[in-house]
């Protein structure tokens, strides 16, 4: 497992910021399909957060079908096609836009001007 | 499995009582016990051990019953009280009285836990550290194969670094699922990292036991202009007026979407804080 940060003054929930972190190293194919995650306490104690964070962001990985679990064994990483990964990428970003869009609506922004901010900031980030 | 049931703990004295407690925490996790000084932590801790008694209830401990089997059920209980008896005693001498009371006391484990933590057994309680002491009694409860550790207030009186020293050692000894850690302490932040649980008690009563995830999502941290509030006064658990506007909690259920206040997640911290004041009376 790569570097995971968690901040606990965040306002995201600390399950989703592992989860996040997670699922777009499995995306960005850092982690390798069948590789074993570490199991839930051991993570749990590594990154300082509790079991039940752990089970939560484990039990996402496994609805989104990014992990796979063997009963006693433990749970790994899922192999994926790279047309899987691309879908699984739009999905992820269409969930991290639609949240700052629903926000953003409430400034009254034109659609045309919201693109325009999009467009420096992406350039800004590099 | 449960490692601790309690069912409607009841203890009274003559200006406190204990208020039907219920709470249960499951094998292998770690529950934390958060309340203001004087809410009832310690009574709790006491009349669950009946180290004092109580007047009604029932406590089950890994599913006994502690009235029934009190001593074969304190013999897996590992109690550190925030009081170290003996200060002028060497640990070798008290673990010589201690190891006594317990049949399933493993030498090797304590001389590898004695070593693990760094601790010369011909020193004496007041010649360690606030920390070396804990992890002293944390020593000898886990020598004795305790399955479950009741710690009253231990994180109290250490420094950050102690603390969180001892945070992780309390997550390495729970990760293999064989130990349960029921502890009770005021500084929320030590719980933010490690709790799987959270029992939060205030005057005696229990306000919320359950995931700290789950408590964490049941509340909402509101600030915004004194317009605001109006709008969603009554709906506060309490606020607190300042120069600029106003911060409240409310229970996530009764946040409404026509809500114009600023709505966040809170902190045990805010969740503590805002319980203890009265509804806008805060001075």
């Amino acid at each position: 497992m790569k570097h995971i940060v968690v901040r606990n003054t965040s306002q995201t929930p600390i399950y989703q910021q592992i989860y996040d972190q997670l699922a777009s190293q499995i995306m960005n194919g850092d982690l390798k399909s069948d590789q074993l995650l570490p199991s839930i306490r051991t993570a749990a104690k590594e990154l300082r957060v509790s079991i039940i964070t752990i089970k939560k962001t484990w039990e996402l990985l496994e609805n989104q079908g990014l992990i796979y679990t063997i009963q006693g064994k433990g749970s790994y990483i899922k192999r994926h096609t790279q047309i899987d990964l691309d879908d699984k990428k739009i999905e992820l970003v269409k969930d991290v836009f639609l949240e700052a869009i629903s926000s953003v609506k409430s400034y009254n922004l034109s659609k045309e001007k919201l693109m325009e901010i999009i467009s420096v900031v992406y350039d800004e980030v590099n | 499995m449960n490692s601790i049931e309690i069912r409607n703990l009841t203890k009274v004295y003559r200006t406190f009582t204990l208020d039907n407690v219920n709470l249960t925490l499951p094998k292998g996790y770690i529950m934390g016990f958060i309340g203001e000084n004087g809410a009832g932590k310690t009574t709790t801790i006491k009349t669950m051990l009946n180290i004092v008694q109580k007047e009604s209830g029932q406590v089950k401990i890994f599913n006994q019953d502690i009235d029934k089997a009190e001593i074969e059920v304190k013999s897996k209980i590992g109690y550190v009280s925030g009081n170290m008896f003996y200060p002028k005693k060497s640990l070798k001498e008290i673990t010589k009285y201690f190891k006594r009371f317990y049949n399933e006391w493993d030498e090797d484990l304590y001389q590898s836990y004695l070593n693990r933590f760094k601790l010369d057994s011909n020193k004496r309680i007041d010649e360690l550290s606030k920390g070396m002491q804990l992890k002293y009694l944390i020593t000898l409860a886990l020598s004795h194969h305790a399955e479950l550790l009741v710690l009253d207030e231990p994180t109290s009186g250490l420094d950050p670094v102690a603390r969180d020293n001892l945070l992780e050692l309390f997550q390495t000894i729970i990760e293999h699922e064989e130990t349960t850690i029921f502890f009770s302490t005021h500084i929320t932040s030590d719980l933010e990292k490690c709790a799987d649980y959270i029992t939060f008690i205030k005057e005696g009563k229990i306000i919320e036991s359950c995931s700290k995830d789950d408590l964490l999502d049941a509340y909402r941290f509101v600030s915004g202009s004194d317009k605001d509030l109006e709008q969603m006064k009554d709906r506060l658990i309490s606020y607190k007026n300042h120069a600029f506007g106003f911060n409240g909690l409310i229970r996530t259920e009764d946040v409404k979407k026509t809500d114009l206040a600023k709505i966040g997640q809170p902190t045990l911290d805010d969740i503590m804080i805002f319980y203890s004041s009265h509804k806008g009376v805060m001075l």
